[in-house]
């Protein structure tokens, strides 16, 4: 089945429905997509002591990460060597060991089988040396961040990311030392449509005015200018949409929505002004006038190919999503904040992150909602099966955010690996 | 002062969730005081402070009437068209008289289009200040008992 039409000479490019809603393409997808790529784990700030754990699902595995005894990171299949029940079932929490409960195998922080009840019972050829839980095939991280991969053969973490790293570097530039670190705090919740709709979601700002004309309206009720857009622009600023490659693409903004590093808007309080401007002065001062206004007066959605988010603009955030069906997916979201961030700085952050964000916030659950308007509607795509993603195709030069050169980016890519062997 | 009537109290919330469930928002504003805040911590962290930990909802009075102004919009994608919403709030307790804390179970029941049944079980917390004879809502925190949002998906209504 042809999935994607590219034909840029015709300026076509459109995308076959049956992508959102076909359940053998979800199954392939699992196998070509997911089993290949580095898929975000968490964050190295989410355990920091010995013994520290986490676990979540990634991939359909349980997956556990911890520091070990000299307190180092390690990330495990969570599953019992012996049956293969779950041997960590908490969310989080400090342990020494960790017992699988069924039988008693019990295994050390470094993964290592410590001990198991009546092994004289196993034959002489039995080595427990060689039944420590087991890693994924692939772990690395990249600036604090924990990536994993299914294929042995993978290109390595940094190759995988590529020109990404820029963008991922230019958020951690609001922190002194290059430092940040995950807040308490995790809003998990489900949309029922596919992935792939808030891979686009994500990073389409073609979708601000009409999705979140409220959000829009609150910001100019609360004395936030905004613009009426410039002739050529759908928005109040001007921004663009590119492809970093890989499948990875990214905004990049020019801020008008307030920055908690650091653009001030009223929302903040008078209180926080004297703050942010000392927050901005320390990185002019690191950084140099020009990359300080990179990091404090443009916003970027970073994705990550396939299913990670860095969103960096009303606050920073990381979001991670999972496919559990082809019309469903399982969504983790995560505040992150410089380590050094004064407690003012840092309420900011966190009230700034809910005007917007999170599934009480004043944007996201109208993009929930469109996503889910989405999948319902897909229901035709038999009958209505192509859609097209060509804003800006026809265009030289520069391609705005609300042109969709890196939403083809992303599904190309998709395109490729799925059409791999 | 002596002690408060645990059945006026009863009465006032049973007022308040009826305001809310028949979308009488203006109504339910004028219930609060001026520094009122509305909160609904992450499903992972139900004690927390919003000042160091990410809430889904943590608004003071001037969010919370944006909240309501963004509610009364049609553009307001994700209510729009409305939930329905049932309340049951039920094992209220007065725990402290003063300021006058009180905290009781919901359960609140939501409906919007052809969807499943979406269940919101939890526990308020109230800090309410008696004034003419009834009561005005000083802070409001409901606590989900879900371990995440999960299938509840999203928090748009008032909870």
């Amino acid at each position: 089945m042809q999935l994607i039409v590219n034909e840029p000479q015709a300026h076509r490019f459109e995308v076959n429905r049956a992508a959102l809603i076909d359940p053998d393409i979800f199954a392939r997808e699992r196998e070509k997509v997911f089993e290949r790529c580095w898929l975000y784990v968490g964050h190295e700030s989410e355990v920091r002591e010995p013994g520290d754990f986490r676990t979540r699902i990634v991939c359909g595995r349980p997956i556990l990460f911890c520091r070990d005894s000299a307190s180092e990171l390690r990330v495990f299949l969570n599953t019992c060597r012996h049956r293969g029940a779950v041997v960590c079932r908490e969310p989080e929490g400090n342990a020494k060991r960790h017992t699988c409960f069924y039988h008693g195998w019990t295994y050390d922080r470094d993964g290592k089988l410590y001990a198991i009840p009546g092994q004289d019972a196993y034959p002489p050829s039995f080595d427990r040396a060689q039944y420590g839980l087991q890693p994924p095939p692939r772990v690395d991280s990249y600036r604090g961040f924990i990536f994993l991969n299914f294929d042995r053969n993978a290109p390595s973490l940094r190759d995988y990311l590529g020109k990404a790293v820029e963008y991922i570097d230019l958020v951690l530039d609001q922190s002194p030392t290059g430092r940040m670190e995950v807040i308490h705090g995790t809003q998990e919740y489900d949309i029922k449509a596919n992935w792939k709709l808030l891979v686009e979601n994500s990073f389409d700002d073609y979708h601000l005015i009409t999705t979140h004309a409220t959000w829009l309206d609150y910001l100019k009720n609360s004395g936030v200018q905004v613009r009426k857009p410039e002739k050529g622009h759908v928005l109040p600023s001007h921004g663009l949409g590119k492809d970093l490659g890989g499948g990875h693409g990214t905004t990049d903004n020019v801020n008008f929505r307030g920055r908690p590093v650091a653009a001030w808007i009223p929302i903040y309080g008078d209180a926080a002004k004297p703050e942010l401007d000392r927050i901005r002065q320390e990185i002019t001062t690191r950084l140099g006038e020009e990359r300080a206004k990179r990091v404090c007066d443009t916003n970027r959605n970073l994705l990550i190919f396939p299913s990670l988010v860095l969103l960096d603009g009303s606050s920073v955030s990381i979001r991670s999503f999972q496919p559990v069906a082809p019309d469903r997916m399982r969504v983790r979201a995560w505040a992150l904040g410089p380590v050094e961030e004064t407690p003012l700085a840092r309420q900011v952050r966190l009230d700034s992150f809910l005007t917007f964000y999170g599934p009480g916030g004043f944007a996201t659950p109208d993009d929930i909602e469109a996503l889910e308007s989405v999948q319902q509607g897909v229901g035709s795509y038999k009958e209505v099966q192509w859609s097209p993603i060509t804003r800006g195709i026809a265009k030289e030069g520069e391609q705005l955010n609300t042109d969709e050169a890196h939403l083809r980016a992303f599904w190309t890519q998709w395109d490729k690996l799925m059409r791999q062997p | 002062m002596g002690q408060t009537d645990a059945a006026a109290v009863e009465a006032f919330l049973y007022h308040e969730a009826a305001l809310l469930d028949s979308w009488k928002l203006d109504e339910w504003l004028a219930l609060l005081t001026e520094d009122a805040t509305y909160r609904v911590p992450s499903n992972d962290r139900p004690e927390s402070d919003p000042k160091t930990a990410l809430f889904m909802i943590a608004d003071d009075i001037r969010r919370i009437r944006a909240r309501v102004t963004r509610l009364k919009d049609p553009h307001a994608h994700a209510e729009y068209p409305r939930s329905r919403t049932r309340r049951f709030i039920s094992n209220l307790r007065i725990v402290g008289e003063s300021p006058l804390r009180v905290e009781a179970n919901f359960i609140v029941y939501r409906f919007r289009g052809n969807d499943d049944k979406r269940e919101y079980v939890g526990h308020y917390r109230y800090t309410l200040v008696p004034r003419d004879g009834t009561f005005r809502i000083q802070s409001r925190e409901a606590i989900l008992d879900a371990m995440e949002l999960a299938s509840l998906g999203t928090v748009s209504f008032i909870l």
